[in-house]
């Protein structure tokens, strides 16, 4: 073999391992993570944690039920809002805007995908808390909810894409309006791909905390109805893990555990879904 | 509305010729009359002056060769070409004596129906794709009995009677074309088109097809494009030629294929070009 071939032999290998070690790293930090909080939180994980609510400081125990209702309760609100919102948005896009105004609503939804979600946060403190002078389950929504747009918009537009030209003609053909079209055979067509997106916005926004800071706030008890500060997941692991107590920390890396193993599921679940979802698109 | 149509039609066919054969008797009535249409994509021009008239309870075939025109001119019928952006449509069309430019779009296409060149049935069971149909005109008719009635017409029935709610996508391509046909003929159409209903299927499943169209002219008036001369010839009553455009020759389809008026149209059948 000669020195030129071997070199390059080397170079190949060599860059294939590197690319392989690379690959290896980006899926063993989940693993990591997983295990540091299971390592850490896993022993706090019990039947209280999920039914009870958050022990006085220097009472061992408690859990933290009001803080997974709560992400419960603030999720469900901000799907009501931005889901709506995103997916309407999303069909206007795809089959009825001109080029010109597609380009700017496109635009404009990457652009609020990516504005920082403390940004979010603070519109929505100024929107929906100073005006009421209090913190409420429905500016965390609202907060939540701006989120979920962008993703939900631009996801619902693009799966609408994904439809075959023909669908959309053999039914107009049959004397089918353009609205009975679209929601008879083309949201149907791509059905598996809007949830499964709506459902990947929803596993985004669930571990969102700075939004909820000055908007949902948190509570340390029952929220009673959603005008109240609610209590959620993400800001109870931020006021426990920056609190003195031992037994907090161990808390808040319990709330890590299920935030994440809660958000997994959501993943998974929407992946399958999907992947069924293959046959229906050909 | 008879004087202006024949005149219509005397543009590009010959009234000596139109007559003869088994039409001698009695020449047919028309269903639609297409008169002096312009056809445009943008600023280009692609039907140049077309003049024809549809035959009721007959069949007619478009041919000619690729990019002539003749899927464009089947789309102007009911008006599918109004879903492309840029397309511009000058002339007249009456389907029974009324200009279908000035007619309801969804109206007219539930009278004038369609079956692509590619099978394209919905995501959804066999029965719904036929159903389809009448449910968004709201029909009052028992809806399985109008299925089963399409499907029958569609020569479809014996094969998928006893897996109604199957998904249409497990029908081989020749089953999904002829479930296309009865979801097409559920809502009971005055005119059925059809864009080279058989280009993406084999052989035997085109043959099937070719013999239901023979068969359907008893229910509906049948237009159809293809790209193949033996088909126009096997299953037609009337054929059109269209070149660049330009509806070079429009005649009964025994006497286009045996004594071709012009000498373009003789070119093309005798397989010279195209």
């Amino acid at each position: 073999m000669n020195p030129r071939l071997r070199w390059r032999k080397f170079v190949s290998n060599f860059m294939l391992t590197m690319t392989g070690v690379c690959a290896v790293v980006a899926v063993s930090v989940l693993f990591f993570i997983l295990g540091y909080l299971v390592y850490n939180g896993g022993a706090s994980i019990n039947w209280n944690f999920f039914t009870k609510l958050p022990a006085p400081v220097g009472e061992l125990g408690g859990g933290m039920a009001n803080a997974i209702v709560g992400s419960a309760k603030l999720l469900l609100l901000a799907s009501l809002f931005g889901v709506p919102i995103g997916f309407f948005g999303g069909i206007y896009l795809s089959e009825f805007s001109n080029s010109a105004i597609a380009f700017v609503v496109r635009y404009a939804a990457d652009l609020l995908n990516g504005v920082p979600s403390i940004v979010i946060g603070i519109f929505a403190y100024a929107l929906t808390v100073l005006p009421f002078k209090h913190f409420s389950a429905f500016a965390g929504a609202f907060a939540l909810g701006l989120m979920m747009i962008p993703i939900t918009l631009r996801s619902t537009e693009e799966f609408l894409h994904g439809v075959p030209r023909a669908l959309r003609e053999g039914s107009m053909a049959l004397g089918a309006s353009k609205w009975r079209t679209i929601m008879s055979v083309v949201v149907p067509s791509a059905y598996r791909g809007i949830m499964t997106a709506i459902l990947l916005a929803l596993a985004r926004v669930a571990g969102e905390t700075a939004p909820l800071l000055f908007t949902a706030f948190g509570n340390r008890y029952w929220s009673h109805g959603l005008g109240e500060p609610t209590a959620s997941l993400p800001v109870m692991i931020f006021n426990y893990a920056i609190s003195p107590y031992d037994d907090w920390h161990r808390q808040a890396w319990a709330a890590g555990l299920v935030l994440l193993a809660l958000i997994l599921i959501v993943n998974i679940v929407a992946r399958s879904i999907l992947s069924r979802g293959g046959t229906v698109l050909r | 509305m008879h004087a202006s149509v024949r005149q219509a039609v005397s543009v590009n066919v010959n009234p000596s010729t139109i007559t003869q054969g088994r039409e001698a008797a009695a020449p047919p009535t028309m269903r639609m009359n297409v008169s002096r249409v312009n056809f445009f994509y943008g600023q280009k021009q692609t039907l140049y002056d077309i003049n024809m008239g549809i035959a009721a309870g007959k069949v007619t075939a478009l041919i000619g060769p690729s990019g002539c025109g003749k899927s464009t001119l089947l789309r102007t019928f009911n008006r599918m070409h109004e879903t492309v952006r840029g397309a511009r449509l000058q002339g007249e069309i009456l389907l029974d004596g009324q200009n279908i430019l000035s007619q309801d779009v969804t109206l007219l296409r539930r009278r004038v129906g369609m079956v692509f060149q590619r099978p394209n049935p919905f995501p959804k069971s066999i029965f719904d794709n036929v159903a389809y149909g009448l449910r968004i005109n709201g029909s009052k008719l028992p809806i399985a009995d109008a299925v089963e009635k399409s499907l029958r017409h569609a020569a479809l029935w014996d094969e998928v009677k006893d897996h109604l709610h199957k998904s249409a996508y497990e029908l081989s391509g020749g089953q999904q074309q002829r479930l296309c046909i009865a979801r097409g003929l559920a809502v009971e159409p005055e005119v059925l088109l059809l864009d080279e209903p058989c280009s993406a299927l084999d052989p035997i499943s085109t043959a099937k097809i070719e013999e239901l169209l023979v068969q359907l002219k008893d229910l509906c008036t049948i237009v159809i494009v293809t790209h193949n001369m033996q088909q126009a010839a096997r299953v037609s009553d009337y054929t059109a030629f269209l070149l660049m455009g330009q509806l070079v020759e429009f005649s009964p389809t025994p006497h286009m294929f045996t004594t071709p008026t012009d000498p373009r149209t003789e070119a093309y059948i005798t397989g010279r070009f195209g």
